[in-house]
């Protein structure tokens, strides 16, 4: 931001807050999948052969050929129409499994390609010819309506037998969530573990140089696809997270000089101060319900957390200490929540009832701790931990078994996968201020950039889609 | 002390305080475009030489390097060198009345950037509290923090954050 565009923002907070100038196209409400009834004969066979063992995943050879289709029909989602969807369809399956470092899948361009009638009966000597252990079917099916319908299997090729199979209903605009809706079924069918592909996530888009860094609110699917920018960039955007419906965006803008958290709808595209107050608020957070905002707001200098109804209403003080109270992150339950504080004299992370009451200290491992995120699952706690360099951490709710993920010399800001698996963060180059967002499993090993069309920051993970 | 802080103000004028930087950064911040400046007890709004009255340049002409203040590392107190800084703002503040500026408050980039945000809060208002006690009318002051989002300094190391620790007193004009 120019100096002039500073002084002209900074005399526009003293004379009156201005509507909020910096919004770009509304991207509309996000649309429901439904499931149907898939083709097949009669209901999945028993279950069996569930893999529990992490280490047994990426050892598991996935075949996943092209989805096949009853009728070559032409559909908005693909120019040359439902066959060339069913390629791309597996393709977005392949790259989720793949590149979460959890399983070895094939991809359909390098296997045979199924016809219709072989998706509910796999012709299995082929895939047991090429060492799949697992086998992945699906078909594409435009309806009159242009809706598309689209078919999940999952086949043992050892057992020659179905272990799970869905399918979904999907306007073409929403193609890829079928695919994200396939991999998530395969995932949850060999691991026993939740669903979390099918997820979008909310981060800061970066760009310029350092002195003159541009911000920018943007959203895109799990995979990096469907990227949108949400604001333009003439004011710092900061630190979203998505409602746990969707529906709204939680985020801080300069967009009046100041420093405040404004509640961005995403069907309207229309935002509104999440406090009418002339103090500067940070740090927003959800309830796991939506039913209440967490911030953080600066009076005569002094940071301490805070909530209010989502719904508007009276805010309630949480903590009330001289030292800076902020950020928060709820129990799945609703019932507590893990914050930071200085007031020992460093950034330490504490835990409190929804209330503000019982607050105490759960960092006790040496350097610092900043930033907690309390897994979706509930069993941790992910941070930043400070300690010469910055890297991303988890512990359990009262500060055990602290585990250290990350290398980088500044990994920030984790955010937990909706199953609690996987977390990303960001990660910021030395000296250039270059920022990128990765993500790491529980295990550390596996650790990956997402792609991005420009430099990244301030991830946050929303919850599975409705 | 008085007397000792009046000394360096007169200075301030003619020279620059990086004389008596006991913290100051290894590599300072680019000094403001040289003029030349009348050493002067009584504004003359109407001069045509120089800049005007409520412009951060002539603000940065009359108090020097004191427009802006340093911190150490995750600290916010006002030390004996801020305080002076802040005593030649106090005189320029009671010199031109009609004035008004926002305080900046800033970080390093080695924080997270939430903490960060807290901290320039606190930087920026203790500033703005020892102005207040130097007679600085406190509805002169907006107060900002832009954490570690705008540094001056752009390298990963000692001499850069201690630059970017900072509180920038900017006239609003």
């Amino acid at each position: 931001m120019t100096k002039k565009l500073l002084l002209l923002l900074t005399a526009a907070l003293i004379a009156a807050p201005l509507a909020a100038q910096d919004l770009g196209a509304p991207m509309g409400e996000d649309q429901p999948v439904e499931s149907v009834q898939v083709e097949g004969e009669g209901e999945a066979g028993p279950l069996r052969g569930t893999v529990t063992d992490e280490s047994a995943w990426s050892d598991i050879g996935i075949a996943i050929p092209a989805f096949a289709t009853d009728r070559e029909r032409p559909t908005p989602a693909n120019q040359d129409g439902t066959g060339a969807l069913g390629r791309e369809i597996a393709r977005v399956i392949t790259a989720d499994l793949r590149n979460n470092g959890l399983f070895k899948p094939v991809g359909p361009d390098s296997l045979p390609q199924p016809g219709f009638a072989q998706i509910t009966a796999p012709v299995f000597g082929t895939w047991s010819g090429r060492g799949a252990e697992m086998l992945v079917h699906g078909y594409v099916r435009a309806r009159d309506d242009g809706r598309l319908v689209v078919g999940c299997y999952l086949y043992d090729v050892a057992l020659q037998d179905e272990l799970v199979r869905e399918g979904w209903v999907v306007s073409p605009a929403d193609w890829r969530r079928s695919a994200h809706k396939c991999a998530d079924l395969i995932f949850s069918r060999l691991t026993g573990e939740s669903p979390f592909f099918d997820s979008r996530i909310a981060y800061i888009a970066e760009t310029g140089p350092k002195d003159h860094r541009v911000k920018r609110l943007a959203v895109m699917d799990s995979d990096g696809a469907n990227h949108r920018f949400l604001t333009l960039g003439s004011a710092t955007a900061l630190t979203p997270r998505y409602s746990p419906d969707y529906s709204k965006i939680l985020y801080l803008s300069y967009v009046d000089g100041n420093p405040r958290i404004y509640v961005y709808d995403i069907g309207s595209g229309k935002q509104t101060l999440v406090t009418e107050n002339r103090n500067p608020t940070i740090a927003p957070r959800w309830s796991p319900d939506g039913k209440y905002i967490l911030y953080s707001m600066a009076v005569a200098g002094n940071t301490d957390i805070y909530r209010i109804p989502a719904t508007g209403g009276q805010s309630e003080r949480l903590t009330n200490n001289p030292g800076i109270d902020v950020g928060g992150s709820y129990s799945p339950d609703g019932r507590r929540i893990v914050f930071e504080s200085d007031r020992s004299g460093s950034q330490q992370c504490y835990v409190m009832d929804a209330d503000g009451t019982n607050q105490k200290r759960i960092s006790f491992f040496g350097g610092r701790c900043a930033t907690p995120e309390w897994s979706p699952r509930g069993d941790q706690i992910a941070f930043t931990r400070i300690a010469g360099d910055f890297n991303v951490a988890v512990m359990s709710p009262t500060g055990g078994n602290m585990r250290v993920l990350t290398r980088g010399w500044q990994d920030e800001a984790p955010t937990w996968a909706p199953n609690g698996r996987i977390i990303q963060f960001f990660r910021t180059e030395k000296n250039t201020g270059r920022s990128s967002i990765w993500q790491v499993d529980l295990t550390g090993q596996n650790e990956r950039r997402l792609p991005t069309p420009v430099d990244a920051s301030d991830p946050a993970w929303g919850p599975i889609r409705p | 002390m008085n007397t000792k802080i009046a000394t360096i103000l007169l200075l301030a004028s003619a020279t620059t305080l990086a004389a008596c930087a006991k913290k100051a950064p290894e590599v300072l911040p680019p000094p403001p475009v040289e003029r030349v400046t009348q050493v002067q007890t009584t504004p003359q709004p109407n001069q045509t030489a120089g800049p005007r009255v409520g412009t951060q340049q002539h603000f940065a002409d009359a108090v020097g390097q004191a427009t802006t203040i340093y911190f150490d590392t995750d600290r916010y107190n006002i030390d004996t060198q801020d305080a002076a800084a802040l005593q030649a703002q106090a005189q320029y503040f009671a010199r031109y009345p009609q004035v008004t500026f926002t305080i900046e408050g800033h970080t390093d980039e080695r924080g997270t950037r939430e903490y960060n945000l807290a901290l320039g809060e606190r930087r920026a208002n203790a500033a703005k509290n020892f102005l207040v006690s130097l007679g600085v009318d406190p509805g002169r002051i907006a107060v900002v923090s832009y954490g570690k989002e705008r540094p001056v300094a752009l390298a990963s190391n000692e001499a850069a954050w201690a630059q970017n620790r900072r509180a920038a007193s900017v006239i609003i004009n």
